[in-house]
């Protein structure tokens, strides 16, 4: 095979995988409108998920990428994680040892503004 | 005592060329300033029963149509990177300036979309959806900024062909920005 044909294929081959992510791009936008949400929760973000691995292995290379790059990112997201759910009890829950979330529990709202407005004290617990 | 020009393009222990390594270490750094974004918005979404209600006003086909964009951009970069590889300097130039090109829609359609929600009372102080929805949108928005801009300097030199090989290292980070926008998407757009 000629060098120009090889590098043709190249192309076409990443032409192919762009081709495949916008598949799936209408897939994880048209999924949600049957709005079930098993199907919202796998389209939407199990396609995302796809997508990014798709999008790692062949236009960033990290499926020929030596292996101390994938250590490097490993270790970032595994810190990532500790940091999710070592912060996630104290977001999820509305009390612990020693201490309350009093915003929850509505025993201490702070302004007569921000009771009135229900929608924005609703979030902001 | 004599002056040496720097080494160290051209040595790494890790077998790894210095300048792709210093790029993979950035994306580390940048996996904790996105991902954290993203757990802590994930956080709140998962305790807030009413936070559908208030992230259905955001609209899907500006934010797939972006996807869309970005996504054709990644496609664009890599091909320069295969052009800039064989030294085709004419078309590693040309994917180049049509990925600037992409960014650029992509930051008109996102200034569309931020004048629409301005314009219908969903500010940054809103609540706390929208807080987090600026905030990602806008920090993603500026490494777009960022992107552009460097593939801009990159190209002044790939003129001349030279440093052919920063053309792989921007487009690992322009990769990486469309990864960022890849979990964005179905966060602040499709999981309402």
């Amino acid at each position: 095979m000629s060098q120009d044909a090889a590098h043709g294929n190249h192309d076409a081959r990443y032409i192919k995988i762009w081709g495949i992510l916008v598949v799936l791009l209408a897939i994880s936008v048209a999924g949600p409108m049957l709005e079930i949400q098993v199907i919202t929760l796998i389209t939407a973000f199990g396609i995302a998920i796809v997508k990014a691995l798709m999008v790692c292995a062949y236009f960033m290379h990290l499926n020929v990428e030596k292996r101390y790059i994938w250590y490097m990112l490993i270790i970032s997201v595994a810190f990532m994680g500790i940091f999710y759910f070592g912060s996630a009890p104290d977001v999820m829950q509305g009390s612990g040892t020693q201490w309350k979330d009093c915003v929850l529990d509505k025993s201490c709202v702070p302004t007569n503004d921000m009771a009135k407005d229900s929608v924005n004290y609703g979030i902001l617990r | 005592m004599a002056f040496h020009a720097p080494i160290a393009t051209g040595r790494s222990n890790t077998g790894i060329p210095t300048g792709r390594l210093a790029v993979w270490w950035l994306l580390a750094s940048e996996v904790f300033i996105f991902g954290g974004l993203i757990a802590s918005y994930l956080l709140h979404r998962l305790n807030n029963e009413n936070w559908g209600e208030i992230a259905a006003n955001t609209s899907t086909p500006a934010g797939a149509l972006n996807t869309f964009v970005l996504l054709t951009s990644s496609l664009f970069i890599v091909l320069a990177h295969a052009a800039s590889e064989r030294k085709d300097i004419a078309r590693t130039l040309k994917f180049i300036w049509l990925t600037i090109g992409c960014g650029g829609i992509f930051l008109v359609v996102k200034a569309y979309e931020y004048t629409t929600e301005i314009s219908h009372g969903f500010v940054l102080t809103s609540n706390v959806f929208w807080s987090f929805y600026y905030t990602a949108t806008a920090l993603h928005a500026c490494h777009v900024i960022a992107g552009m801009f460097i593939m801009w300097m990159i190209s002044h030199d790939v003129k001349i062909s030279k440093n052919l090989h920063r053309v792989e290292l921007i487009g690992i980070y322009w990769h990486f920005v469309d990864l960022v926008w890849i979990f964005l998407f179905p966060l602040l757009y499709i999981a309402k």
